[in-house]
């Protein structure tokens, strides 16, 4: 199929991990808010996770992008 | 039980559903054929359709279900992972994916019929249909009840606009679609319950700490509530998967002997299901070309082999938490209406001089259920010195029930541990495998009706153009099907079991019919039926005759009398499933035998093993071969039942 499905997820996963981190910042120290994730910023945290994902999966779009495909394409 | 969201939850929500149909119309302008509607046009990477396999199979259900488990049997659950699907679906890449993608059938359906005839195609195409429209509306009922109950939101809106948001995407795309969101659900429920399952096990003290708190809940089950008084277990009965089940079925949770787990439960019902459902088999046959086709479900088992660590472990670390006694959590109790707790309220204000135990006995029959007899105490006493608030007291007397509502545990861990922001992923999660269900289910079902039944009954050799059409309408079909039968389910709850009990008969013995075509050329189309007919029927008989332990004749079975009782329900539908397979296999080996062949060897070509070329793959890369790829995953698999024995 022509559209290659890194494209999106890695568009998605950029602007979710985007999104969390930067309220991780804006929100840092806010005890009350993380005391139920034990004290940790956990939005700041795994939102840099998923942007680190979210960028590789974008990046490995990018490399295949001219591919023709695998060489076991029929 | 209710959360509320904020502004980034709503956003990241939006931000998928806008991705989804975002995907849709990117597909759009691909879908110029029936095929590339309703078949991909076969042409997708290995760890597209893998991913997209497993995820079919990992419908928000699942996840709700196997925390549930998780909670209620402990470790053992991990079962229906290493021992029900690694082995099938190793089986299904290296011995049965050859024929389904190499006879270049569209669908299971067509494969019988080019196997045998139109007959047991149309009866399995005809149950898989009803099956996959029906499975789709319970699991939307589900959504809709779930998102009533947690966000607040009206029941008829979400149900409407989650089927739209499918509805959009499906018809746009079709099955490419319905896979690559699959594929971005697989991401979103990992990422999504991955730092929950974390942050859990970080809270009862890492692994090693959960396990001595599960050893003393073994022990004594009744101290939380878990069990009847009375009955104890060996202590590594929630923490190991082996030694409890060899032990006997009265040493397990689950009550069953290793014999129907491992038979039953690993050989029948699971080949059953990995190698015969067209849902999952479907996004195998997408597969690009015959090594991409076969080692679609080995990429699938690497994840599910991994996955009791983020659906059952919740369950474990639930009931961890509620064994300290600090931590102040609990599995929720089931939903009360408003009119038991005006009425538990007016006995509670009326016993407020009388006895304990009689105070606790009005309470109990009040409510309904079972309660704690400490926390109803002290409710009593409490309020009468001074009547408390109604939420108070709704909220109190609700944490007093004694009975827990399994299928709420996963929930109630994302309430207690995100925060505004994970919240938002995490549910985001669960939202996306509701809505990829209804995909993968309408997806399956659309294609069984245009090629399975409409081009073989009602208008064979038509354009192309047209069978599109009917893909098209059919998806708009199926979706209004699935809310009917959503409906349906939330009116009708017994009649769902019902249905569902059925579908359980019809799947037992599908396996025999399969694995005696593809391996033995003399079965022929008359055994196959009548055997797939008889073996059903058999299901019902035995369900009629046996019972388990403490289930009155009836619904579970037993009604026309009760000739053995099963330890456990699990018990039973084990070895239902196994007389069923047997009946089934004897029966169509029997009638094959007796009757002509109606197909010679040369027709049965690429349909049966001993008819059909051996698939040399020594030009392939070994990491590439199916059989090296699933040598290396049992291996795994055995490695991890070693580990967690």
């Amino acid at each position: 199929m022509g559209l290659d499905i890194r494209w999106p997820i890695g568009l998605l996963f950029s602007l979710v991990g985007l999104l969390m981190t930067i309220y991780g910042i804006a929100t840092n120290g806010d005890a009350a808010m993380y005391h139920r994730s034990l004290d940790i910023n956990i939005n700041l945290i795994w939102g840099i996770v998923l942007l680190i994902f979210g960028v590789f999966m974008l990046l490995m779009a990018n490399r295949h992008k001219n591919d023709p495909g695998s060489p076991d394409r029929k | 039980m209710q959360v509320a969201l904020s502004w980034l939850d709503y956003l990241i929500l939006l931000t998928y559903t806008g991705f989804v149909v975002g995907i849709g119309f990117a597909l759009k302008k691909y879908m110029k054929s029936s095929s590339d509607f309703l078949t991909s046009g076969r042409s997708l990477p290995t760890w597209v359709t893998g991913l997209a396999f497993i995820s079919a199979n990992l419908g928000a259900l699942e996840l709700v279900g196997m925390a549930a488990s998780g909670a209620k049997y402990g470790i053992i659950q991990a079962n229906f992972y290493w021992v029900g699907a690694i082995p099938a679906m190793v089986f299904l890449a290296v011995f049965m994916m050859p024929f389904y993608y190499g006879s270049k059938a569209r669908s299971v359906p067509e494969y019988l019929k080019m196997r045998f005839d139109e007959r047991v195609r149309t009866l399995n195409s005809i149950s898989f249909a009803v099956m996959t429209v029906f499975s789709s509306g319970i699991s939307m009922n589900a959504l809709a009840k779930l998102l009533h109950l947690l966000l607040g939101w009206n029941y008829n809106i979400s149900l409407w606009i989650c089927s739209a948001v499918v509805l959009l995407y499906v018809l746009k795309g079709g099955l490419t679609s319905a896979i690559y969101t699959e594929v971005l659900q697989f991401f979103m429920i990992v990422l999504g319950f991955a730092p929950v399952v974390y942050l859990g096990l970080k809270d009862v003290g890492g692994y090693h700490a959960m396990t001595e708190l599960l050893k003393g809940v073994a022990t004594n089950p009744a101290s939380l509530h878990l069990r009847e008084a009375g009955i104890t277990y060996r202590p590594d009965a929630w923490t190991s998967v082996w030694k409890p089940l060899l032990a006997g079925p009265a040493y397990n949770t689950m009550g069953v002997d290793w014999f129907a787990m491992v038979f039953g439960l690993g050989f029948v019902l699971s080949f059953g299901y990995w190698c015969t459902n067209f849902l999952v088999v479907q996004r195998a046959m997408a597969a690009r070309n015959m090594t991409a086709a076969r080692n679609t479900p080995l990429v699938a088992s690497v994840p599910k082999m991994f996955f009791p660590a983020l659906v059952i472990l919740p369950g474990m670390i639930a009931v961890a938490l509620m064994a300290i006694p600090d931590k102040g959590y609990r599995i929720p109790a089931p939903i009360l209406d408003n009119a038991v707790y005006a009425k538990a309220m007016a006995v509670v204000a009326a016993d407020a001089s009388a006895p304990a135990d009689q105070a606790f006995n009005d309470v109990s029959a009040a409510v309904g259920k079972k309660m704690d007899a400490a926390k109803v105490a002290a409710l009593v006493k409490d309020y009468a010195a001074n009547p408390l608030p109604p939420d108070v007291f709704q909220d109190r007397l609700w944490n007093a029930v004694a009975e827990y509502d399994y299928d709420g545990t996963i929930l109630s861990l994302v309430k207690r541990y995100c925060p505004p922001g994970l919240l938002g992923l995490a549910l985001t999660g669960l939202l996306a495998s509701f809505m990829s269900g209804m995909a993968g289910n309408v997806t399956a079902f659309n294609t069984v009706w245009t090629y399975d039944l409409y081009q073989a009954y009602f208008a064979p050799n038509r354009s192309d153009s047209h069978y599109m059409r009917m893909g098209q309408m059919m998806t708009v079909v199926g979706i209004l099907l699935s809310i009917a039968c959503a409906y349906f389910a939330s009116l009708y709850n017994n009649a769902m079991d019902v249905i569902q009990l059925v579908f359980a008969f019809v799947n037992a013995p599908l396996f025999a019919t399969f694995v005696l075509g593809m391996f033995w050329k003399r079965t022929t189309g008359t055994g196959a039926f009548l055997g797939l007919i008889f073996g059903t029927a058999a299901s019902c008989v035995v369900h009629a005759v046996t019972i388990s332990e403490g289930n009155p004749p009836g619904m579970k079975g037993g009604y026309l009398g009760v000739l053995h009782t099963f330890p456990s329900e699990m018990a039973q539908n084990f070895w239902l499933a196994i007389c069923a397979f047997l009946i089934c296999l004897i029966l169509t080996a029997g009638i094959s035998l007796a009757t002509q062949r109606t197909k010679s060897d040369e027709e049965l070509k690429g349909l049966v093993y001993s008819l059909t070329p051996k698939i040399r793959d020594e030009g392939t890369p070994w990491i590439q071969r199916p059989a090296v790829l699933g040598t290396v995953l049992i291996a795994v698999c055995v490695l991890l039942n070693f580990i967690f024995r």
